[in-house]
């Protein structure tokens, strides 16, 4: 990469004084306690930068580590189980001292008092099923689950206190179990699609398909209560911001969770509306006289069409696709820079051709979201480690094509040219590079389009870009979000590929 | 070697010059000599050897061993470039840059020397094969037949006036009509240019029309190097004496 991108980089990376960094997993609750945290710091006069949605556990968790995100709400019980890898323990208080002892011993990163509440699994089926069957409990769920069929989120299918946890503690067997994302998994259940699932005790959608929540009957769930997990960097140095958030702590119950969950959830309220009449409710905020809170992942949707939706939010999206197209912009043209070069020199080493080559084809297949999970400790979250992950994502097709393409070109004019005196570099100018010219640009459309998909995925970790609705669409079930991000997404790599394809007529030799 | 002729100037010499390939002996203590205005054809089955003799007169091979001279100059000292630059060379399968019209194809060797009427030189490199200028300068590779692409290749390998002229089967890929034409250009171009020149072929009835003498090669070493005339009068071996008489029943 050019030290000028990487001039440019740094400079859309961060700025002096730093904002105090807020970042959510990208589920409901996750979205709506960082929105609380968020405004409760700006209400206490401490700029925010809000990344919703940055990633699971370990994406979000990797990002406080290495001081890319400063807050995130987090739960005792994924701390302990999840990140530590220890077994579960059923008194909140002592997996509340351990989580805290252990991080900071080990990381650095505080956890803050609780907020009040415990959001810990919770097994539910459709009433009718939970009549037919008479189910309460999950000692219940063990007696009859043969007959039944589970769809469960993969995160709970893999976790020691998820299905492995529940089969040995109950003996619970399914006739049937499928990886469901959260996403969809309340929409299966009410299609009959499946007959249980896995969800959390605080989900406002529980209420809204009226669901049965199994009672833990032996205790086997751990508990999970919601806590600010923060860098200890913010800890030494803004204890105006940990003041602030430690004023949330013991004001929330499960109660009033729910009740918030479900008006995002279910009502589909606008996250920041929410969590403003949250924190006025508690006495902790004076209510707003009229502006509306900043950036905010859902709004409320007024009746009318999807075009209508879209255009409510056209400048918001036009944002979004500079973003996006920024990324993909500085990924290619350093893929370029790099890829084309190192195929036209391999043209010379063959031996060392076929291994850069496969090497390139590796990186090409590791999945999207890995690579960029892989990045956050390298390069921690937003633009650059986005940059680089898709960089690396658009070598494989350019660096492929260049390299076969000038290898393969016209081998009777090359034997000429070489026969009648050119240099090879003569030959690289004037015979290889122009014959080659189509197939390289072929590469650099392929990896452009590649590279507008993938870039949706930037938004796991911060870079923004089309991927921000997507992310919290799919963490809101709201197909229309999801959509605002996907079209526009597909739209902007067509155009990209349309451009590109009229460079390649440009650069097509004739005859 | 025929008496009463000039003095004859060595052109091309090859000294006791040998080329392996891994495992497999391509040229053998190999001799070879042309004289200034000389064609000499060099014939022989594949794997013979014969193209590998005619690159060592270009350094696109150098040999193990043994030593080439070009106008008494050893080649292991000659600039690669410069040499392949004053060396005329026809492949047989032409060879055009297709993304080149065919002047600039034939222009070729004049801009590399850094000549100021490459364009000239290559009209009259057309002229000479019979090309007009004016109706094929500007035509694209893939617009002429191949006969006319060969006759391309050979106004390219005269475009610069070289000493000497290399050609590996340069008519082998034709059809029988347009190769006889093709033939009869050249034998007047020779005539005309006093062309030094080596022509490599697989067959017997060209390498007798167009040259002065004939090289029969086997397994990297010269059987026996004549006249026509002489040759078939006097195969020296019974290898030559079987490709006489496989010729004979063919022709």
């Amino acid at each position: 990469m050019s030290a000028a991108a990487l001039l440019l980089l740094s400079a859309l990376q961060a700025s002096e004084p730093r904002p105090v960094v807020v970042a959510s997993k990208p589920f409901g609750e996750s979205y709506l306690l960082a929105e609380m945290f968020a405004q409760l710091l700006e209400a206490r006069g401490i700029e925010v930068d809000r990344r919703p949605g940055l990633g699971a556990t370990e994406i979000a968790f990797r990002a406080i580590r290495t001081g890319s995100a400063d807050v995130y709400p987090e739960y005792t019980g994924t701390g302990l189980l999840a990140i530590l890898g220890e077994q579960p323990v059923p008194d909140p208080r002592k997996v509340f001292d351990r989580v805290s002892r252990e991080f900071r011993r080990r990381w650095n990163a505080r956890w803050l008092p609780p907020l009040g509440f415990e959001n810990t699994y919770a097994v539910a089926v459709r009433r009718e099923t939970a009549e037919r069957y008479g189910l309460a409990t999950l000692s219940d769920l063990a007696r009859a689950g043969r007959s039944l069929r589970a769809g469960l989120t993969p995160d709970f299918i893999g976790r020691p206190d998820g299905l492995p946890g529940l089969t040995r503690a109950y003996g619970v067997r399914f006739a049937e179990v499928r990886a469901l994302l959260p996403a969809v998994k309340y929409q299966a259940l009410a299609a009959a699609e499946v007959d249980v699932i896995d969800g959390y005790s605080t989900d406002g959608l529980i209420a809204r398909y009226d669901l049965v929540v199994l009672r833990d009957d032996k205790r086997f769930f751990p508990p999970y209560e919601a806590a600010a997990l923060v860098s200890g960097d913010l800890v030494e140095r803004r204890p105006a911001a940990i003041a602030a958030l430690t004023e949330l702590s013991s004001r929330l119950d499960e109660a009033t969770m729910r009740r918030l969950n479900r008006r995002l959830e279910v009502d589909r309220e606008p996250v920041g509306r929410i969590a403003r009449d949250a924190l006025v409710g508690l006495g902790l905020t004076a209510a707003p006289t009229g502006a509306a809170a900043g950036s905010v992942p859902a709004e409320r949707r007024e009746e009318g069409s999807f075009v209508g939706y879209l255009w409510e939010r056209r400048t918001e999206l036009f944002g979004l696709a500079r973003r996006h197209l920024l990324l993909v912009a500085l990924s290619l043209a350093a893929a370029i820079a790099a890829a084309v070069p190192l195929g036209l020199a391999l043209e010379r080493l063959p031996r060392g051709a076929e291994v850069a080559v496969r090497a390139a084809g590796v990186l090409q297949t590791l999945p999207g979201i890995a690579l960029l999970a892989f990045m956050i400790p390298l390069l921690g979250i937003g633009v650059l480690p986005a940059v680089v992950a898709l960089f690396l994502y658009s070598l494989y097709p350019i660096l492929r094509n260049t390299y076969t393409g000038v290898r393969d070109a016209a081998p009777d004019a090359v034997a000429a040219g070489r026969a009648l005196g050119m240099t090879p570099r003569q030959i690289l100018g004037h015979i290889r590079l122009p014959l080659a010219a189509p197939v390289i640009m072929a590469g650099i459309r392929t990896a452009a389009v590649i590279n507008v998909g993938t870039a949706t995925l930037a938004a796991f970790i911060g870079a923004g870009g089309l991927g921000d609705p997507i992310a919290a669409g799919l963490a809101l079930s709201d197909t229309w979000m999801i959509l605002s991000g996907a079209i526009p997404a597909a739209l902007l790599a067509l155009g990209v590929d349309g451009v590109l394809g009229a460079v390649e007529r440009v650069v097509r030799p004739e005859g | 070697m025929d008496a009463g002729q000039a003095p004859q100037v060595s052109a091309l010499l090859a000294e006791r010059v040998s080329k392996r390939y891994g495992g497999v002996i391509a040229l053998d203590r190999i001799s070879l000599e042309v004289y200034r205005g000389e064609c000499v054809a060099l014939i022989g089955e594949s794997g013979s050897g014969k193209t590998t003799l005619l690159r060592c007169f270009n350094r696109l091979t150098d040999p193990d061993e043994g030593r080439v001279l070009v106008d008494g100059a050893d080649l292991a000292a000659a600039d690669p470039f410069e040499l392949r630059r004053r060396t005329g060379y026809v492949p047989q399968d032409g060879g055009l840059l297709p993304h080149w019209r065919v002047r600039r194809n034939v222009a070729l060797v004049p801009w590399l020397r850094g000549e100021r009427e490459s364009d000239g030189a290559a009209e009259r490199a057309l002229r000479l094969v019979g090309l007009e200028p004016e109706r094929f300068g500007s035509r694209w590779p893939r617009q002429l037949s191949g006969g006319q692409r060969q006759r391309v290749a050979v106004a390219r390998a005269l475009a610069a006036r070289p000493g000497v002229v290399l050609l590996d089967e340069p008519f082998g890929a034709l059809d029988a009509i347009t190769r006889a034409d093709l033939q009869v250009t050249f034998l007047a171009l020779r005539r005309e240019l006093a062309l030094t020149a080596v022509l490599v072929t697989h067959d017997l009835a060209e390498a007798f029309l167009l040259a002065d003498r004939v090289g029969v090669l086997r397994s990297g070493r010269l059987e026996q190097i004549a006249a026509p005339a002489d040759l078939r009068a006097q195969p020296a071996t019974p290898y030559v004496r079987d490709l006489l008489e496989r010729a004979r029943v063919a022709g």
